[in-house]
């Protein structure tokens, strides 16, 4: 699976961001909740939010709130849905590799 | 919900979504498309994005090659960046046999007009410099194979398709289907019933359970396939490698990502899609074979997906003996991104105009009554 090209931004953005790693936006965020992505998951393939090396980390959970806030939905039913995908830490080829 | 629709699509990986476009642009429009999950949830979310013509049956070939020409101008037509690169792909061998296979392989492609070409190692390594070639015997590329990404085109298609007045059920799992003498006639979903005129099976690995449901039984088997993708690199290859010696794939991502995996040839059917470490194992092992340059390069993530898998690895597609309005578009053994635009056309035309082309007679269940000649190369 190939992604989204990012973005490569000449002047930092004025709006909150939501995600370091991936450089998305508030605003972004919820003009594709408006959209019908209405679900983490579906966010996260549609504006790479908590793709980034830190693994959404950082942003899922700010995510999850926005996503609550802007559906009605529980933040537990909403946390809910999100899954993860190994190894969480990025870990060389080498490594895995052995000897 | 609607309660009636002229075609109910099971399914909105790439071949439902491409297919709910095809036929809106032909003026079918009362078209309802289920989807358990969300779109790209199934193996279209899950794959590498590859699309190669170098296959081993005249008929993958032909609808690669179609496909092709389609995804070149469907950035346009669809008014999304689909991410399409034509790259090439380098298929590498390791074996005489292997050598001997793509030699026959080569042979049937550029009869077919693709021009592909047989290349010694150090050929090959002109291609991709990083390439160690110490056992590499022989290897083939093709310049017009490439990738593009999955989710962009599923995306872009679903908008079209929308604007056109088809509608997507997302969240509405079919859960039964009701046929009475040669028909389907209710589809039963979580959300209540429809009544079709058509209805298409673009179910993927789960089209065995959908068929089984009107009482069909399709040879198709689920298989787990597991992938990964790394940190971004300095952009070295513009090519996708596949070896046919052992399965792996791996292409590099215009974020600078090398995302690639491995079949593991044990990999029992079923619906596992869990994340092993066997796998990160063996694709680690294997691509540092090929590539040792990467040795320090980090894995991101790994996930799995599900191949869904025919006798001879080729897709199975058009109406069901005995029940004419039930359309199978499966099958595809692990190459259906690729294949997905000639697919949708060949299908789209025959719910038009009621006839079939020839690849569509070639590739219906049917076929599975004689005996089996199938596709050799099963990589991404
Ligand atoms: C790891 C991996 C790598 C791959 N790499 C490549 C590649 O490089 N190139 C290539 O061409 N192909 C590749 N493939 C194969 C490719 O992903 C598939 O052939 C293709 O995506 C199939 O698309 P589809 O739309 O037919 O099925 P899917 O994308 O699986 O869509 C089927 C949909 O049906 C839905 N569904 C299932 N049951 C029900 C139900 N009861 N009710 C409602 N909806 C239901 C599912 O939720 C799903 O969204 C790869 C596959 C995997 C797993
Ligand atoms: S902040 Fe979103 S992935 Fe790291």
């Amino acid at each position: 699976m190939t992604h989204a090209s990012r973005v490569t931004r000449q002047e930092p953005k004025d709006e909150p961001i939501v995600c370091r790693c991936e450089e998305v936006t508030l605003p972004e965020v919820v003009q594709a909740i408006r959209e019908g992505y209405d679900t983490v998951e579906e966010l996260k393939r549609h504006l790479r939010v908590g793709m980034g090396p830190c693994q959404g980390r950082t942003c899922l959970p700010l995510l999850a709130r926005v996503l609550a806030r802007e559906t009605g939905r529980s933040l537990a039913e909403v946390m809910e849905e999100i899954s993860t995908r190994p190894p969480l830490i990025p870990i060389p080829f080498e490594v895995w590799r052995g000897k | 919900m609607r309660r009636t629709a002229d075609v109910v699509i099971i399914g909105a990986g790439v071949t439902g979504a491409a297919l709910a476009y095809e036929l809106a642009r032909r003026g079918i429009r009362n078209v309802v498309v289920l989807e358990r999950r969300f779109p790209c949830s199934g193996a279209t979310g899950r794959c590498g994005g590859g699309i190669r013509q170098q296959f081993t049956t005249t008929h993958n070939i032909r609808l690669a090659m179609e496909s092709v020409e389609h995804y070149g101008t469907l950035a346009e037509e669809l008014g999304v960046d689909i991410e399409f690169i034509q790259g090439g792909y380098l298929i590498l061998a390791e074996t005489e046999e292997e050598r001997e296979a793509q030699r026959k392989a080569v042979a049937l492609q550029n009869d077919l007009g693709l021009p592909s070409r047989l290349l010694t190692p150090e050929e090959a390594a002109e291609i991709l410099p990083l390439l160690d070639i110490t056992t590499i015997k022989s290897a083939t590329y093709c310049p017009t194979d490439g990738h593009a990404n999955p989710f962009r085109v599923v995306e872009g298609y679903l908008r079209r398709a929308r604007e056109l007045g088809v509608v997507l059920e997302k969240f509405t799992e079919v859960v039964d289907l009701e046929p009475r003498g040669e028909r389907i006639v209710e589809v039963r979903t979580s959300r209540g019933p429809i009544s079709p005129g058509l209805v298409v099976n673009a179910a993927g690995a789960w089209s065995g359970e959908i068929s089984r449901m009107a009482g069909v039984e399709l040879p198709n088997k689920p298989v787990r396939h597991e992938i990964a993708i790394t940190e971004p690199v300095e952009f070295f290859m513009e090519v996708m490698v596949i070896s046919i010696h052992n399965g792996i794939y791996f292409s590099q991502t215009m974020e600078g990502q090398i995302i690639g995996g491995i079949g593991l040839p044990d990999e029992r059917p079923g619906y596992n899609l869990s994340s092993s470490l066997r796998f990160l194992r063996t694709y680690s092992r294997e691509l540092l074979r090929y590539v040792p340059a990467l040795g320090q390069l980090s894995v991101l993530r790994q996930w799995a997906g599900l191949y869904d898998v025919t006798p001879d690895a080729q897709p199975i597609l058009g109406p069901t003996p005995g029940l004419e309005n039930f359309i199978q578009a499966n099958g595809y053994s692990g190459h259906g991104f690729m294949i997905a635009p000639a697919v949708a056309r060949h299908l789209a035309d025959y719910i038009e105009k009621g006839v079939k082309s020839e690849i569509l007679e070639k590739l219906s269940l049917e076929r599975f009554k004689e005996e089996i000649r199938g596709e050799a190369f099963v990589v991404g």
